[in-house]
């Protein structure tokens, strides 16, 4: 599935709740699932400063693909978390640099976003990005 | 003069009035606002000073002849005079007005490092300083190679002062801390410390950030050599300061930052610079910061600080009781006296995800390390949830709270 596609579905899976308990117990279940990061990548060289709740991020490539592991201290930040991975692992660098990230204001949790949160999302997909510019620099 | 107040029940629901933001909804329910130790809301009195300055009284002060020019320098003065009268200063020339207890704080440090402090020196803060009061120490120690040491505290958020009177030497050049901890509540005994810090010929700075909305401080009664804090954490406008300091300290410390408003003559020979307190007030000032302070002030001293702080006193208890009754929560920050702020953490559950939910639900809480990091490590926490409570607040706010938190777990679980 492609980046897009996968946002379509996030949006779809949270246009069915009709309210923000539903939609947050939604997300506590999604930290759950995350593939959890082996904990000898939980590492400080692995930890994306928030002020407020850890989280750590790993990436590694096969065949050309990205794909990453994360977890955090905090169970919603890791149920954002687990979004942000559902959407970005498993494809090209190219991909991953370009990807727009739309789904997370259709799904109306931009105000995670907001740098005051101090959850480590924004520097966890600024992370993500980055990783995925040097694979693809390693590449060429 | 002191005059005693009267004994008053405070009428909740009429002060409530006076403060229109406590009429808005977030997140579809109505605000409670638990975060007045990051800032306090602002009553109309306040607001109203502000915008009148915007609408009819804007002008420079200390400048022109123009009749504006000298009616704002009279309202700006008279500020002077109402918080020198608030604190109980003998001189209206030791109140300085800064931009916040942070800019209070870094004047008097950087006047120690030019002028006080030697290699060798020491300078005495505490384990519960706000990190605003421990960082320009931290700096100045590094900067002259002095040592900056650390009065510990016990397992209930309360200085150890035995130990505050070993750490006293001759080479101890400055006690700076706070009267309030912002984290845990505490009210220091400072009058005690800053007798203890005088007999050795020590002077004591005193941090007030979290004190001056909830306590009635007489500066001269403490003794305190300098006292800082922002307004607004005392209900007045934001980017507003005072710093208190005696006039023989403030007459001893260099000028901080110079420019326009701080001289009598300039030359490019030599310049001449003014008397305390404009010497250390460079540039144009927040001027309607300075006059919504004097209205925040005003605007207490109406309902009258005892008033205030009994029923903070009852609101805290019944908080704490209440909050108590949740299984697993437990209280960070237990000394015997202590102000409207209660910090806690719950078992398994992260203080950042509680934050959200009670968001969520309108109530806004502090959660995190509330830049004093020293006392999580103390603590062995890595952050804190902290309700800090004004005399705003209500009984049954707290009961929401209480809900909140409950389903928070819930969900959480």
């Amino acid at each position: 599935m492609k980046i897009e596609e996968i946002e379509k579905e996030i949006a779809e899976e949270f246009s069915l709740f009709d309210d923000w308990m539903g939609k947050y117990e939604h997300i506590i279940e999604l930290g759950k699932s995350l593939p959890l990061i082996e904990e000898k990548y939980k590492t400080d060289d692995r930890l994306i400063k928030g002020c407020q709740s850890k989280v750590w991020l790993h990436s590694k490539t096969q065949d050309g693909k990205i794909f990453y592991s994360a977890d955090s201290d905090a169970i919603i930040t890791k149920g954002l978390v687990a979004l942000v991975v559902r959407v970005l692992s498993g494809h090209t660098p190219d991909e991953i640099v370009n990807a727009k990230m739309d789904f997370i204001n259709q799904i109306g949790l931009t105000q995670h976003l907001s740098p005051t949160r101090a959850n480590g999302l924004v520097n966890m997909i600024k992370q993500m990005k980055l990783d995925a510019f040097a694979h693809k620099a390693k590449t060429v | 003069m002191i005059v005693k107040e009267k004994h008053i029940t405070l009428d909740v629901m009429k002060i409530r009035k006076d403060f229109p933001i406590l009429s808005r909804k977030v997140n579809g329910n109505p605000l409670i606002y638990f975060d007045n130790g990051a800032t306090a809301q602002k009553p109309k009195q306040v607001i109203d000073t502000i915008s009148a300055y915007y609408t009819v009284q804007n002008a420079n002060i200390h400048r022109g002849v123009h009749t504006l020019s000298q009616e704002i320098t009279a309202a700006y003065e008279n500020a002077r005079a109402t918080v020198q009268k608030h604190i109980h200063a003998k001189y209206s020339h030791e109140i300085l007005f800064t931009s916040g207890t942070t800019e209070g704080i870094n004047l008097v440090a950087n006047g120690f490092s030019k002028k006080m402090v030697t290699a060798g020196d020491e300078i005495l803060v505490s384990e519960m300083e706000h990190h605003s009061n421990i960082l320009p120490w931290q700096q100045l120690c590094e900067e002259k190679n002095a040592t900056l040491k650390v009065i510990p505290i016990n397992e209930t958020g309360e200085l150890l002062l035995d130990e505050f009177k070993k750490l006293l030497s001759s080479k101890t050049k400055l006690v700076a801390l706070t009267h309030v901890s912002n984290t845990l509540g505490t009210i220091n005994p400072v009058k005690e410390i800053i007798r203890f810090a005088h007999s050795k010929n020590i002077p004591v700075l005193i941090d007030g950030a979290q004190a001056i909305p909830h306590l009635k401080v007489d500066v001269q009664d403490l003794d305190a050599d300098f006292y800082c804090f922002s307004g607004h954490k005392a209900y007045g406008p934001t980017g507003v300061g005072i710093l208190y300091g005696k006039e023989e300290w403030l007459r001893r410390l260099p000028n901080y930052q110079v420019g326009g408003g701080t001289i009598k003559t300039v030359s490019f020979k030599k310049t001449e610079y003014a008397d305390i307190p404009l010497r250390f007030e460079a540039g144009t000032p927040h001027i309607e910061g300075g006059i919504g302070l004097a209205a925040a002030i005003d605007y207490i001293n109406e309902i009258g600080l005892q008033v205030i702080s009994d029923y903070e006193h009852e609101l805290t208890i019944y908080a704490n009781e209440k909050l108590l009754e949740i299984e697993g929560l437990k209280i960070i920050g237990t000394a015997k006296d202590k102000a409207s702020v209660i910090s806690f953490v719950i078992d398994k559950i992260h203080p950042y995800d509680l934050g959200v939910i009670l968001d969520q639900l309108g109530i806004a809480v502090r959660t995190g390390h509330h830049c004093t990091q020293p006392i999580m490590d103390k603590f062995g926490v890595a952050g804190t949830v902290r309700v800090s409570l004004s005399f705003y607040n209500t009984k049954e706010e707290i009961d929401t709270l209480v809900k909140g938190i409950i389903k928070a777990k819930q969900m959480l679980k």
